[in-house]
């Protein structure tokens, strides 16, 4: 069989699971209805205000520099599975590309981008 | 070696002589589908035992033993008792995106899951990107986890899940650039072939130096991806309650609880399948009695054996570290692993190209 015939097999069988114990646990767990239970978990006190509010930037900072090198990761994939047939060339044609992503760390490491603030 | 595709191609012989090949292959699919949701079962619950009997060991404990000889049926039982709890829907959240993360969570897991190589022959997904798929496909769990803590409406999950998110993020660089580490030397991403070239040397013995320190990143890196051991501060209990999964009760709940077990298989089974050979036996060039000898045992045996090794590794991680503070966290993995793992690849290349590895 093919592989994408193979993927969605199991993305269904993924979906099935969930449906499968969710459906499960609406049919087998009894229900009971009290205004307290519907409120926000909180620790015995009622909530102030909600929860979808500003919070601090250092998580976007990371999740930028993630980006940078996530994508080159999957540039530097295709490369590493020739790297071995190519020998001292794959070392050299790669060495810019990653130095300059070196620098692009350096950088941000000097700018203080990664500390946690 | 037994090969496991005589098995299925004979599955798949018989079913074609009785019944047109449409039938044949969706039989197929829906064994395939029950096979593995049983599999997958089968090991969160073991899995969950698992860790709670070596806990229990850790700290001097018996863990469970009233259920079934030694407790080992307890998380049946608990199952079972969590199906049967209700699911409580919150008055706040943002219920489509509530429902909709444990589905994320879950497809993560499960595709992950369905890339294993548990034998010769017995994988379901083997594309030539294996590796890739299998840590892309592992890493929409982030996905799911930001939802859920989002759409909870509630500031434990909020903290937890956008904690989650950056340590998960960060942590999925060191994976990739170890795991490429080892692509380097193999010259292959599919997973089988990747087992297979292991044939006369195991990856982390082949590309000794830098194949052992991404080895020791890769561990490190995969136990923080998993949200466990010392890195678990998403769901620090003193502090976040639950972290991200905070609003969700019963079966809901369960989703990510077996999930997370799950992970933590699929983590070491890439572990396995990487640096420790996978299903192959341990052979050493030139001592064939003894190559020999080891193919007696069984592949999945291997396989399995290696895993759990792995397995109760991460476990040893959990007990035995105190938990991170979150600007430690991130300190280890920009700071160190991540130049580590740039100047590791480079030396590898450099090993390679020299023809320096055995």
């Amino acid at each position: 069989m093919s592989n994408l015939l193979l993927l969605l097999v199991v993305l269904l069988t993924a979906v099935a699971l969930v449906c499968a114990g969710w459906g499960f646990g609406v049919w087998l767990s009894p229900r009971s209805y009290n205004p307290l239970k519907e409120e926000t978990y909180e620790c015995g006190v009622p909530t102030r205000g909600r929860s979808w509010m500003q919070f601090r930037a250092g998580y976007y900072l990371f999740a930028l520099l993630f980006l940078m090198f996530d994508v080159e990761a999957v540039f530097l994939f295709p490369w590493a599975v020739i790297a071995n047939e190519m020998g001292m060339a794959a070392l050299y044609t790669v060495l810019f590309f990653l130095v300059v992503l070196t620098l692009g760390l350096a950088y941000a490491w000097k700018k203080g981008a990664l500390e946690w603030k | 070696m037994f090969d496991f595709s005589v098995v299925t191609t004979w599955i798949d012989e018989g079913l074609r002589g009785i019944m047109p090949a449409s039938g044949a292959i969706a039989i197929e699919c829906v064994l395939i589908g029950v096979l593995l949701l049983a599999v997958y079962a089968v090991f969160a619950l073991v899995l969950i035992l698992a860790e709670r009997k070596v806990c229990a060991a850790f700290q001097c404990r018996l863990g469970p033993n009233r259920v079934g000889p030694w407790g080992s049926i307890q998380t049946v039982a608990d199952m079972v008792k969590i199906i049967t709890k209700e699911i409580i829907s919150i008055r706040h959240v943002d219920s489509f995106l509530h429902n909709l993360a444990p589905f994320l969570v879950i497809i993560a897991s499960l595709l992950a899951f369905s890339c294993i190589p548990f034998a010769k022959g017995l994988q379901i997904l083997d594309f030539n990107v294996g590796i890739l798929f299998m840590v892309a496909a592992s890493s929409i769990g982030i996905v799911g986890i930001l939802l859920a803590g989002w759409s909870s409406n509630n500031k434990f999950s909020l903290i937890g899940a956008m904690r989650s998110g950056a340590q998960m993020i960060s942590y999925e660089l060191s994976i990739g650039l170890s795991i490429m580490t080892i692509v380097v030397l193999s010259g292959t991403m599919q997973i089988s072939e990747l087992v297979e070239s292991q044939n006369d040397l195991w990856f982390i013995f082949k590309g000794h130096i830098p194949a052992c320190i991404a080895f020791v990143v890769y561990l490190i890196a995969g136990t923080a991806e998993t949200n466990r051991g010392p890195f678990d501060l998403p769901e620090a209990e003193s502090e976040l309650t639950a972290g991200y999964h905070t609003e969700y009760s019963g079966m809901h709940f369960g989703f990510y609880y077996v999930a997370e077990f799950v992970n933590m298989f699929i983590v070491a089974a890439i572990a396995t399948t990487v640096f420790l050979g996978g299903w192959m036996p341990l052979h050493i060039p030139g001592l064939d009695a003894f190559n020999q000898a080891m193919d007696y045992i069984p592949s999945l045996v291997w396989f399995l054996a290696k895993s759990v090794v792995m397995v109760f590794v991460i476990m040893w991680f959990k007990w035995t570290f105190p938990r991170l503070r979150i600007d430690q966290l991130i300190r280890l993995e920009w700071k160190y692993l991540l130049p580590l793992n740039l100047v590791n690849l480079i030396v590898m290349v450099l090993i390679v190209a020299l023809g320096w590895h055995f």
